[in-house]
């Protein structure tokens, strides 16, 4: 019996040790960082253009350029989404139709991100002509968050009882009438983490945006859709690997501000699913 | 002649190949409070559910033969939406909306397009005074339906039913989860709006049938075995098996 | 009113539901528009197992063999290395971790997953490479094996996750019938439970390799840029990702080697297509 005890205790052991391997780089790349990079941090760098080649200035046009991405890939890939879901979940019958549907969300989600470049490149930048712009940028990215928000949509709309779908018919509701009445209020919150989350990720996406929006240099602010613009992974890529002697402070201040960024909506989002999750009155 | 409200001809539910409900033939009687008694996996709940067409939510449930409510047939002269406004159902489990007791009754009368305020007002408290419901909730109407009592919750679920002013009530297995005295409140609700409603139940309770409707109709395996007063159901049935069942020797 | 509005949603709603299956097509036909100009120049077998990439040579050359054989051994390399610390933690978390630590070290391992892959290319090039470097003796820490690395860590929390959803949806009943037995916690473990997550756990090995050749920016920074047939880890090595990444903002459009990009392109498509397939159907196979 000693054996055998000291056998699991050996495992345990080696268990918490590779779940340390995992967890512990995570909070070291964080405090580095914040440890380089919080220096940078000054209002300067926040909200000026980048000067000297980029080795001196801020990032400003490059916070814009994300910002404006983020919400370019949300008005596309939101709506479109939200009602895919809706579908699967509320309309669609167990069919080989839907199988298919599926199969393409699963297929679309794992499709890697050069890819999604190319696909961009072809459709929006050359074929439809859009030209390299954050048009394209955001609905090659878009295209990319779909199976993100189709997935989290349809977990929020099915944790909603179908009791509450059968009392709406029971009183004479029709299809539409009973998602809009009684199951999209009450998968809000769960619509909404999921589609912050996947927001996020585009947010720090690089290899979509290389051909169809990201721009090495741009002396003045994307002033329409078809305008390329400056982001934020895009400028840590090329502050790293492009630009010769750029100082480490400039270096990890862009990539803090894109994991500031990227943590402010993983936060948010779990602020709105713990919240939802205490107010449940069912 | 008493008005026929409902006509049932031939009615079969299948669920797969599963004959759950074989070829009824029964009639419903304007005003009066109807029960369904009979063992369980009698068929008593799939009947229920296809007089307002609720079992075509399940999609593996076919029905054949007729079912005619003033005349017309649900299921072919009748949308679907507007029949489950003219008949509706109550539950046996309560179950309450995640919103007020006010928007819980109003929900209703607001999918059909009533939307002036003055109105629902009205439609709520009179709703739940019919459901004898309105003096226990009248001061809190903005309280969220499930921090009512389950005997509560299930009036309020009548009065929500009633929001939309149905001609019809169905009633499967209503007192199942409820205390007696909840139970009597609800009975005697069905009471009261007997003046202005035809209703079923489904019951598992042969007291609660003998103690509340006129009628009374046995099924036994999917099967209508016998009909009649509910008085003569329990003092001399007419088939030996409605007489055992409502003498406790089986079910 | 009302009735049109609800008629248009509900349209709206079915062209939706559809739309998924109409991007995945558009993506293989746009991939091959261009893809499929490659192979009136160039032969498929070529393509495929030439030995050499030069794009820029005269004549260019596009055998895309050691790409592909970059992308196997930095995946297999990102495997050998995710796979025993995934399923280990996976089931520490799962069974062994006390509850509070639990909430903890899920947070942990959602906050890796969290952290785009550029800044994990760039921690790779700045620390990692470095003390490669050192560490070996190497002319530079570019290699193989810092790109596996990095990409173990980005691999590890898709595959620890599934791998807990697969141990924790086995049913109660095997374990306690296990431990009534009178086996310790860890025999119920590799005996009963792990058995019985096998194909989750197989699954999220799929999903992990899927989401490993799919990676781009990471390792374009950390694998070096070298497309030759790679005989060491310590080599630098160039992935299928990384050259289209690499080189697409040279070619000229329309030229044989933007063609040739987007025939590898093609090629990683059907890769993740196979892959994820596979997975699905593993994870469906209850």
């Amino acid at each position: 019996m000693r054996n055998t005890q000291r056998t699991e205790k050996i495992a345990f052991f080696l268990m918490a040790a590779a779940t340390l391997i995992i967890v512990t780089p995570v909070v070291i790349i964080l405090f580095i960082v914040l440890f380089y990079g919080l220096p940078g941090l000054t209002w300067e760098f926040i909200s000026a253009n980048p000067r000297e080649g980029m080795r001196a200035g801020g990032i400003y046009p490059a916070i814009i350029g994300t910002l404006l991405l983020t919400l370019g890939t949300a008005l596309f890939s939101i709506p479109l989404g939200i009602l895919a879901a809706i579908y699967l979940n509320e309309y669609a019958r167990k069919n080989w139709l839907t199988r298919l549907v599926e199969l393409a969300i699963i297929n679309l989600a794992g499709v890697p991100s050069i890819v999604y470049g190319l696909f961009g490149l072809g459709l929006f930048v050359t074929f439809l002509g859009f030209g390299a712009s954050l048009l394209a940028g955001s609905a090659t990215l878009a295209i990319m968050t779909l199976p993100v928000i189709i997935t989290a949509t349809r977990e929020a709309l099915s944790a909603v009882p179908q009791a509450f779908r059968e009392v709406s018919f029971s009183l004479g509701a029709s299809r539409w009438q009973t998602v809009r009445g009684v199951v999209l209020p009450n998968a809000i919150p769960g619509i909404l983490t999921g589609t912050i989350l996947g927001l996020s990720r585009a947010a720090g996406e690089t290899a979509p945006i290389l051909f169809t929006v990201a721009a090495f240099y741009l002396p003045r602010l994307p002033q329409s859709i078809y305008d390329q613009a400056m982001v934020l992974p895009y400028h840590i890529y090329v502050l790293s690997t492009q630009v010769p002697n750029v100082s480490p402070r400039i270096q990890y201040g862009t990539v803090l501000v894109l994991v500031g960024l990227v943590f402010i909506l993983n936060i948010t989002a779990a602020v709105i699913r713990a919240r939802f999750r205490r107010r449940k009155t069912w | 002649m008493v008005a026929q409200k409902i006509q049932i001809t031939d009615l079969s539910v299948y669920y797969g190949e599963n004959k759950v409900v074989k070829d009824i033939k029964l009639q419903v009687q304007a005003n009066e409070i109807l029960s369904i008694i009979g063992p369980s996996n009698s068929g008593k709940t799939s009947f229920l559910r296809t007089l307002n067409r609720m079992n075509e939510l399940y999609p593996n449930s076919r029905t054949t033969g007729e079912v005619r409510l003033d005349g017309r047939d649900i299921f072919k002269e009748i949308d679907k939406h507007l029949l489950r406004k003219r008949i509706g159902i109550v539950f046996a489990l309560p179950l309450p909306l995640p919103l007020s007791i006010f928007d819980n009754i109003a929900y209703g009368p607001r999918l059909h397009g009533i939307k002036d305020k003055k109105k629902l007002v009205e439609t709520v408290e009179r709703s739940l005074r019919a459901a004898a419901l309105w003096d226990e909730v009248k001061d809190r109407l903005m309280v969220n339906a499930f921090k009512l009592s389950g005997g509560q919750q299930q009036r309020l679920c009548i009065a929500r039913t009633l929001a939309v002013e149905p001609e019809v009530i169905l009633y499967d297995e209503p007192c199942s989860g409820l205390d007696p005295i909840s139970t009597l409140k609800v009975e005697e609700a069905m009471r009261e709006l007997k003046k202005n409603y035809t209703q079923i139940l489904v019951t598992n309770n042969v007291k609660q049938a003998a103690r509340v409707s006129d009628r009374t109709a046995f099924f036994l395996m999917g099967e209508l075995i016998e009909i009649g007063e509910t008085k003569d159901i329990f003092t001399r049935p007419v088939d030996k098996r409605t007489d055992d069942y409502v003498t406790g020797r089986f079910g | 009113m009302k009735k049109a509005f609800e008629f248009f949603i509900e349209k709206a709603i079915f062209v939706s539901g559809a739309a998924s299956i109409i991007f995945v097509i558009l993506i293989f036909i746009f991939l091959l528009r261009e893809g499929m100009l490659l192979f009136s120049e160039v032969p498929i077998q070529k393509f495929l197992f030439g030995i050499n990439w030069l794009p820029i040579s005269d004549p260019p050359q596009f055998g895309i063999l050691p790409l592909i054989l970059g992308s196997l051994w930095v995946t297999f390399g990102a495997i050998l290395i995710a796979v025993p610390l995934g399923v280990a933690a996976a089931i520490y978390v799962a069974e062994v971790a006390p509850g509070w630590m639990r909430g903890i070290l899920k947070s942990g391992i959602e906050l890796l997953a969290a952290i785009p892959s550029i800044v994990l290319g760039f921690i790779g090039v700045v620390f990692l490479s470095p003390l490669l470097k050192n560490l070996f003796h190497l002319p530079s820490g570019l290699t193989a094996l810092a790109g596996s690395i990095m990409l173990a860590f980005m691999a590890m929390p898709t595959i620890v996750s599934i791998i807990e959803d697969s141990i924790v949806s086995v049913p109660k009943s095997y374990k306690e019938g296990s431990l009534a037995l009178g086996a310790t916690h860890w025999q119920t473990i590799y005996r009963v439970t792990l058995p019985a997550a096998a194909s989750g756990i197989l699954a999220a090995v799929m999903l992990g390799i899927g989401r490993v050749i799919g990676e781009t920016m990471a390792v374009l920074m950390v694998t070096g840029n070298a497309a030759i047939l790679p005989t060491s880890i310590l080599q630098p090595v160039r992935t299928l990702t990384a050259t289209i990444a690499a080189e697409m903002g040279e070619a000229v459009a329309g030229s044989s080697h933007y063609y040739a990009l987007f025939a590898i392109g093609i090629v990683l498509f059907i890769i993740s297509f196979v892959i994820n397939l596979a997975a699905d159907i593993l994870l469906h196979k209850k």
